[in-house]
């Protein structure tokens, strides 16, 4: 029985049906009518936030928490054009992502009507699909598509942009709705054939490993790859999207690859003659300098995208599917050669690994003047954080460091951005998460620089009952680019100190060649964060360290903000520099590893 | 790089041809040419469009297509299994001296003058890319006032018919 409704409550209907709890956005003239009936809904909870970035971001962290679509809604032309970066990155991650924004009225689409941005326009390069709503009749179906689209194959932000009066006009809802997506056939059932070489592959090698990206938590395939691991010994690398997705602690896990990952897992890509491929897409971040990448070793690359395989890297065994599928065919292919009494012996591989495990154990040293050492801040807030916290982070050495020095041992349970890099990511997106996953401990890990970008949300989550935990590791620098500048540029600190400005120049002034502001506090983040509704401490001393994240960790009923005033010469290692060889690494500064191949180079 | 021409079908919705266009100029592939019509069934678009690129980066932009989800059906159209045809309108000068010259060269083409003034001649003509060119060339020291191209088109030789699955495609999913 078809019910007779306006456009807005059928879009309120429709995201009722497809089953989004929760919305983050901010209304605005053209999304005005939809507000309305939002108001009344009993099963759609929305969160109004404080900008558009903060809503999309949140609703990323809202995904990648709970394995839901995120939902963020915002009016037209500025509201609109706010979300495009939390668009891009959820669209880089591949992060289930719906954006509903509001359009002018249909009418005056394209006569720069105030307020009026083509955001289909904008958003097509960054989207997976994007819809221009215009007729209130076409709603319940595009919110089924777009829900569909977003969570299917390989996941990402979808838009639906949908005209004023639209939202008016009078119309009759019913659901499900006929969908029609003739051109949208994701795979997922890999080929058997290509199943078969990959074992046989894995089987026959010497040095494989298992290169696990995003995708495998995407597919909820975690459970099916520690079979596989297990199974074939093969180490397992898990990618800064694939954190959680293999226990940090399970002993054939090597760490992170990359710029800065482990020298083991580096080392185990460059030297491996098999790498397996699953739900990775060989980001340049990974591979280094990509025509030296992995110089011995066969590909299998398997992924839900096509477009991935072979796009970098060329695949010697292409495998087109979800992640879960193929690597429970995997199991089954490579048990075959086992029993057909063929199973790889990689007892030397594992003497190399080992070495190069014990030689070079991820590790910081503690500054020499008594400050407080980030990297130990951040190891200590996860040892003291409770049983499934989940951890989110911004941009830049703290993300790093994150990565390093916290234990992952189960999926979603890190929520970063990966691909875009966005900086400010980590306070809306931990807003995300723990409104999503209430039981759960939240803990933003974030910059100072990138606390500047988003802290507004904290705001939303005083307001919302949304208590995040956030530790500010506060250099007082865009460490990142200063360490960048530190190694690069000979140590010109152009424009990456923020805890004061450049230096006074006026002649007589009595400040004169002192930075202006220098020895203040400007912000000064624990009032900052009080005047916003939180908790909020300051720590300085590695004395204070444990009590003040176990006082952190036991206030529930309102945001928790650290100040960590951290030493600024710390730096993120190892590295790979830019535009080099991963052969480069150097483990430390000025230490490049030892791999015993010098009569090589 | 070698020319690759491709024929893609499209949902006939709006912002489909931005969507192709803008994808190629993003992944940084340049598009020699692009011709666009519906097809025998009306919800149905086809994009031909002219590539000039290595095997391995046509691939990629394939692959890419793919995933856009307006886009039915991509199929490459060898040169050999295929007919090419691209559509030009040539205002050449022509006084009393050369006119017959000019349609002499029209009939050895076998193009078609479609208007005629004192001062010029319109010629219509089809065909591959190489035979238009060679007219173009026997035309040009006369002058060539104005001239406008199509983009290629392109269809299989033989009895089988590229938009016959994903009409059954369009069939099932309506």
């Amino acid at each position: 029985m078809p019910e007779h409704v306006t456009g807005a409550q059928s879009l309120i209907r429709s995201l009722e049906e497809v089953g989004a709890e929760t919305v983050f956005g901010i209304p605005g003239g053209a999304i005005l009518p939809a507000y309305d009936p939002l108001m009344d809904s009993k099963r759609v909870r929305h969160v109004l936030v404080r900008h558009e970035q903060g809503a999309g971001h949140a609703a990323t962290g809202y995904a990648q928490a709970t394995g839901k679509v995120g939902v963020c809604m915002a009016t037209s032309g500025p509201g609109a054009t706010n979300l495009v970066t939390p668009i891009a990155d959820a669209h880089m991650d591949s992060v289930p992502l719906v954006a509903i924004t509001g359009q002018v009225a249909s009418k005056s689409i394209g006569t720069d009507a105030f307020q009026e941005a083509d955001i289909v326009g904008i958003t097509m390069p960054i989207t997976k699909h994007n819809f221009l709503v215009t007729k209130a009749e076409d709603i319940p179906r595009t919110i089924a598509e777009a829900f569909h689209i977003a969570s299917t194959g390989r996941p990402g932000p979808v838009l639906v942009d949908i005209a004023k009066d639209a939202l008016q006009a009078q119309t009759t809802f019913s659901w499900p709705p006929v969908t029609d997506l003739p051109g949208y056939r994701p795979v997922t059932k890999p080929h058997a054939k290509q199943i078969r070489e990959a074992a046989k592959l894995i089987t026959s090698a010497r040095r494989p490993v298992l290169y696990v990206g995003g995708g495998v938590l995407k597919a909820h395939a975690t459970a099916e790859l520690k079979v596989l691991a297990e199974l074939t010994g093969a180490p397992v690398t898990t990618t800064l999207m694939a954190l959680g997705a293999f226990p940090d602690s399970h002993p054939l896990h090597v760490g992170m690859p990359g710029m800065h990952g482990s020298v083991t897992a580096v080392t185990a890509l460059q030297k491996a003659d098999l790498i397996v491929a699953l739900g990775a897409r060989f980001d340049d971040r990974v591979t280094g300098k990509l025509d030296s990448f992995a110089p011995y070793a066969k590909i299998v690359h398997a992924d839900i995208d096509p477009a991935e395989i072979g796009k970098n890297r060329a695949a010697d065994v292409p495998i087109v599917g979800d992640a879960r599928e193929v690597i429970a065919d995997l199991i089954q292919a490579v048990q075959k050669e086992h029993s057909e009494g063929h199973q790889g012996d990689y007892t030397a591989w594992w003497n190399d690994l080992n070495r190069w495990r014990e030689t070079y154990p991820l590790g910081y040293d503690l500054p020499e003047d008594g400050t407080l050492s980030p990297q130990q801040v951040i190891e200590r807030i996860g040892q003291l954080a409770p049983e499934g916290t989940i951890f989110a982070a911004g941009v830049g050495q703290h993300q790093m460091w994150a990565a390093h020095f916290i234990r992952y041992e189960k999926p979603a349970t890190w929520l970063n951005s990966g691909g875009a890099g966005t900086m400010g990511y980590a306070v809306p997106a931990a807003m995300g998460a723990k409104a999503g996953a209430q039981d759960r401990t939240v803990w933003a890990i974030d910059g100072d620089g990138c606390f500047q970008m988003t802290n507004q949300e904290l705001t939303t989550c005083a307001l919302n009952n949304i208590p995040i935990k956030v530790a500010i590791i506060n250099n007082g620098a865009l460490g990142m680019v200063r360490q960048w500048q530190t190694l690069f540029y000979n140590q010109r600190y152009s424009n990456t100190v923020l805890h004061s400005g450049p230096e006074v120049t006026m002649p007589g002034s009595a400040t004169e060649g002192t930075p202006r502001g220098a020895g203040t506090r400007v912000p000064d983040f624990v009032k900052l964060s009080e005047a916003m509704g939180c908790h909020a401490i300051r720590c300085e001393s590695a004395e204070d360290l444990d009590k003040v994240i176990e006082e952190a960790n036991s206030i529930n009923d309102r945001p928790v903000v650290i100040d960590f005033i951290v030493h600024e010469d710390a730096m993120v290692w190892p590295m790979v520099a830019a535009g080099t060889s991963n052969d480069e690494i150097m483990a430390a500064r000025d230490v490049r590893p030892d791999f015993g191949d010098s009569e090589d180079d | 790089m070698s020319k690759h021409t491709l024929s893609v079908l499209v949902e006939n919705t709006p912002g489909i041809l931005a969507r192709i266009a803008a994808l190629f100029s993003r992944r940084g592939f340049n598009i020699d040419s692009l011709a666009v019509g519906v097809t025998e069934h009306p919800d149905i678009s086809r994009i031909t469009i002219v590539v000039n690129v290595e095997d391995l980066p046509l691939e990629q932009v394939t692959k890419q297509l793919n995933k856009l989800v307006n886009v039915l059906k991509i199929v490459e159209l060898e040169p050999s299994s295929a007919v090419q045809r691209e559509l030009v309108l040539v205002k050449v000068r022509a006084d009393n001296e050369t006119r017959s010259q000019i349609v002499e060269i029209v009939q050895l083409f076998r193009a078609k003058t479609v208007d005629v003034s004192p001062e010029a001649v319109t010629i219509e003509a089809t065909g591959s890319g190489d035979k238009l060119s060679a007219m173009l060339k026997m035309l040009e020291p006369y002058g060539i006032k104005e001239l406008v191209q199509s983009g290629t088109i392109a269809i299989g030789r033989g009895a089988r018919s590229i938009t016959d699955r994903s009409l059954r495609a369009l069939d099932r999913s309506a």
